[in-house]
């Protein structure tokens, strides 16, 4: 055995080794470049706060004067009400799907997901189409009644805080639908069983016993909805809602108050942070939940008489209401005005949508496989940090973060600019901030996190040892991802890639503010046609947008037998992907 | 001629946690050896070391007797020139059978690679199964092309983790023997990690008997099971039970069963408390035995019984017999002492 003394001695020859046996002392570039990543996404959150708090002109007294409290006041109510209508929904359909048996169940256990294909402001300008004076279920009405003005009945203002609330709860209920769903799919059958063993009838085991063990999942589940409330403005401006989206709007792009907008900025990141913080304790919580192993023999009891009815009625009603309905007035507005929506512009603003779509999707998962990669190489709680940070942006509403993007790119435009003007006599104008650079770095910062829970998914499927012999094997870092790594996970990469897409397809308010001049995007085109009160013309753009949304819904339900878990927009497609050969690659087959 | 591998004085942290503390051991070319301990006692932690995977905060490990980690200081384990065969196999299970045993062999021409892929399939029995998946093939032939293809690049040094643990009683048994063959044969060196005894038994020509981060006993495996040197050892290997007893002025040992005396020295004075190690082999059943004990309990093993025997203060016994000598709980057992090596801790 040596003794301690012979250690130091070789500790000693160590330093006097020749230096080729060594790799140079550098940082490892896997670890630096994850540490930029999440420096980078962050930059944006920090530059709002700075010019939130050291503005160079305080309109913070004004704000909180004027227009903020109200603006604040509006969001809450949105939040509130959304946040109930989703919950109702979500979970009322998600127990009658997985407890009892129905006509249609298993149809409709997949068709309820369908609504998150349709984005809220799309299905806000179609409701009001069809619900307003001038529309066909009122002018029904009149010539069934009678009725000619107005004043002769009551009929409900879909343009106002409740159509905002009804509409958005249509649209976003999935998020909770698909968590409660899961969780009451892992929760063990026995409990219920010994609930009602102990004499407590069906309605009071859901409250005492499924309910709550499945909060944290619905916890997480509203949480994401909510995230997608705050984050909308297609609808809130549509319907004259003065939330904290549509103020940013109004302070900076109407009044031109950059500092105003990075105010009311900071203040929804305040929402931000309490949604990010329910979400993160949901999912916290659930872990210590997740009760049912492997002996989770759960049957579906089936309804009789009219219970079976009812059921059906209620887990169709969101689908007919936040699909079936808006999808068919897509199509018939699209294929009614086909001519007048196909031109020339139309195929432009397609083409536009999808090349900043794919660059962007291309990027984050080049990014999510370099931040998970460094993450399998050096497992240190500061690159968990790192990969948490990167994974941010999906939080932060696509409004609250242009400000953020652009502030640091105008800085850096002026400042090029300045210095050619200064030294060359000419300017360079806006490099970064005023063109297309500027929407796909916001794209990228905000899908991020889709795409590195995708692939970290994926990577963690590859058993580590996997790596160790690669390594050993005489295959470096790099060799040893590309060889071994991407052939596993390249089918869990594709899927987040396409989620990460059909985000960017969908983005409306970030699009809205970073788009150079003259740029038109499928959802800005739609946006201003639709606000106009011309939603026929805009009816082939929306359409697109849907059937782009069904990719992940398609994607979602063909996994949704297992117990798909569900992380943002219909993200962590890791969780969702299933590698064919990374399954489970390592699993001995039994020997007899 | 120093050792092929020495490792000296290393220790490693996680998340602040010592997982292993200075520890050292020399490994002798040719030589087959064992890293055995419960789990959690960081066995594994100086095999990822050793492979580079696992940075030092103390001490370092030279190969060949050249320096391939040291504090703030490793080789890449890609240049390490050594090989690693995993519980799970760790199969490439996009590449056949054939490209996963070549794997390794990427530097040598075509030809080269092709001519030993064919002799270590060949040697480990799997000749003809070149164009196989991984998934084709059961855990018993998987684990053979995994070592087949840790092999094959004729390392220095072969690392195994936990190898034999993901198969089934019999084939673990019949693969332990082949793999062992093997090694001789080639001459391999081998350092394999293990909380099976039975693994470390069979293979090992030198045992590491690890715990809390540290080697314990660094010995033959018979010496581990006869001559633990820690209370540890002796607790961890094997069965027994420890014996209250007294140094006598003449250096024995008195205790409740007899008076005890090894063939080993001890380093108690006289009047010392100690407890002295009694294995069930020690205590050897014999019906005209004069010294009796009170049957407390009985575990029926197949070919033998093992008796938990009471004696009258309590202190408690284990015998083993055959499974033949059926005796009731409750009866007295004849039992005559066998003890050769004679274990013997403070009390």
């Amino acid at each position: 055995m040596t003794s301690t003394e012979a250690a130091t001695q070789r500790r000693g020859a160590l330093r006097a080794l020749p230096a080729r046996w060594w790799p140079p002392a550098r940082p490892d570039p896997w670890r630096l470049g994850a540490f930029l990543v999440a420096a980078v996404t962050v930059l944006p959150v920090i530059a709002i706060l700075l010019l939130a708090f050291f503005p160079s002109e305080n309109i913070w007294p004004h704000l909180l004067a004027t227009s903020l409290p109200g603006y604040v006041a509006n969001t809450l109510i949105l939040l509130l009400g959304v946040g109930v209508s989703t919950l109702i929904t979500g979970v009322t359909t998600a127990h009658l799907i997985t407890t009892y048996e129905f006509p249609l169940r298993k149809s409709l256990e997949w068709l309820l997901l369908l609504p998150l294909a349709v984005p809220a402001y799309v299905i806000a300008y179609l409701y009001t189409d069809l619900l307003e004076f001038a529309g066909p279920v009122q002018q029904t009405l009149r010539a069934l009644f009678g009725w000619r003005l107005a004043g002769d009945y009551w009929f409900p203002e879909v343009r106002g805080m409740g159509g905002a609330i009804m509409l958005m709860g249509l649209v976003l209920y999935p998020y909770v639908y698909l968590m409660a769903r899961a969780s009451f799919l892992e929760q063990s059958g026995y409990l219920t069983d010994v609930s009602r063993l102990m004499g407590r009838g069906p309605v009071n085991t859901f409250f005492y016993v499924s309910l709550p063990i499945a909060r944290p999942a619905i916890a997480v589940g509203v949480a994401l909805a909510l995230m997608e409330t705050l984050n909308d403005f297609g609808t809130v401006d549509f319907f004259a809602v003065h939330t904290l989206t549509a103020g940013l709007y109004d302070v900076w792009l109407n009044m031109g108050n950059l500092g105003g907008g990075a105010q009311i900025g900071a203040t929804m990141l305040a929402f931000v942070i309490v949604l990010i913080s329910l979400e993160y304790i949901g999912r916290r919580n659930r872990r210590f939940y997740q009760s049912a192993g492997r002996f989770n023999l759960k049957t579906r009891r089936p309804l009789a008489g009219g219970a079976r009815w009812l059921a059906l009625l209620l887990c169709a009603l969101p689908v007919v209401f936040g699909f079936v309905v808006p999808a068919g007035l897509l199509l018939n507005h699209a294929i009614g005005n086909f001519h007048a929506s196909w031109t020339s512009e139309f195929r432009v603003y397609a083409f536009n949508s999808l090349w900043v779509s794919v660059i962007a999707s291309v990027a984050c998962v080049v990014l999510a496989i370099g931040v998970g990669y460094a993450r399998r190489l050096h497992r240190t709680a500061s690159l968990a940090a790192a990969a948490r940070i990167a994974s941010l942006g999906y939080a932060v509403p696509g409004a609250v973060l242009a400000v953020g993007v652009i502030i640091p790119l105008a800085a850096f435009d002026n400042a090029v600019d300045a210095f050619f003007r200064a030294r060359f006599g000419f300017g360079t104008g806006l490099l970064l901030s005023g063109t297309s650079f500027a929407i796909i770095f916001t794209y990228v910062i905000r899908f991020l996190a889709v795409s590195i829970g995708a692939v970290e998914a994926s990577l963690g499927k590859v058993s580590e040892s996997m790596d160790m012999a690669a390594r050993t094997l005489g295959y470096g870092a790099l060799q040893t991802l590309r060889r071994f790594h991407l052939p596993l996970i390249k089918s869990g990469v594709l899927t987040a890639a396409l989620i990460v897409f059909v985000d960017c397809m969908k983005e409306l308010p970030a699009t809205l503010i970073l788009r150079p001049f003259n740029f038109e995007t499928l959802a800005t085109h739609v946006y201003h046609f639709a606000s106009d009160e011309m939603i026929e013309r805009s009816a082939l753009g929306a359409l697109f947008i849907v059937l782009a949304g069904l990719i992940p819904v398609i994607i979602l339900s063909r996994t949704i037998g297992a117990a798909g878990e569900l992380s943002r927009t219909i993200g962590a497609a890791g969780e969702l992907s299933r590698p064919t050969a990374a399954g489970n690659p390592t699993a001995p087959s039994p020997e007899r | 001629m120093p050792a092929l591998l020495e490792v000296a004085a290393i220790s490693c942290q996680y998340d602040q946690r010592t997982a292993v503390a200075n520890t050292s051991f020399n490994l002798e070319e040719g030589m087959l050896a064992c890293l055995l301990g419960p789990s959690g006692c960081g066995k594994t932690t100086v095999l990822r070391a050793i492979a580079g995977f696992q940075k030092l905060d103390a001490g370092s490990i030279h190969l060949n007797g050249r320096c391939i980690s040291g504090v703030g200081a490793n080789l890449p384990p890609e240049r390490r020139n050594l090989s690693m065969v995993f519980q799970d196999h760790a199969l490439f299970p996009h590449l056949t059978v054939e490209k996963n045993v070549a794997a390794g062999l990427h530097a040598a021409p075509a030809a080269e690679q092709r001519e030993t892929t064919q002799l270590m399939l060949e040697r480990v029995g799997l000749a003809g199964m070149n164009r196989r998946y991984p998934h084709e093939l059961s855990g018993g032939q998987q684990q053979r092309v995994a070592l087949a293809r840790a092999l094959a690049p004729s390392p220095q040094l072969l690392l195994m983790d936990e190898p034999f643990s993901n198969l089934d009683l019999d084939l673990r048994e019949k693969l332990r023997q082949e793999v062992r063959n093997l090694l001789k044969d080639i001459g391999a060196t081998c350092l394999l990690v293990t909380h099976d005894q039975q693994d470390a038994f069979t293979f090992g020509e030198r045992v590491g008997v690890m715990k809390d981060g540290a080697i314990e006993q660094w010995d033959t495996a018979y010496r581990v099971y006869h001559q633990p040197v820690t209370r540890f050892v002796a607790d961890f290997i094997g069965e027994g039970v420890f014996l209250d007893g007294v140094v006598s002025p003449d250096h024995q040992i008195k205790t409740e069963l007899a008076v005890l005396h090894g063939l080993r020295d001890h380093r108690y004075p006289p009047g010392a408390p100690v407890k002295v190690l009694i294995r069930p082999d020690d205590i050897i059943h014999d019906d005209n035995s004069p010294r009796s004990a009170k049957i407390k309990k009985r575990t029926f093993r197949g070919e033998n019984y093992l008796y938990t025997l009471s004696l009258p203060s309590g202190a408690e016994i284990l015998s083993l017999a055959p499974s033949h000598h059926n005796h009731a709980v409750g009866e007295n057992l004849g039992i005559v002492l066998d003890i050769d090596h004679l274990v013997v801790f403070s009390g």
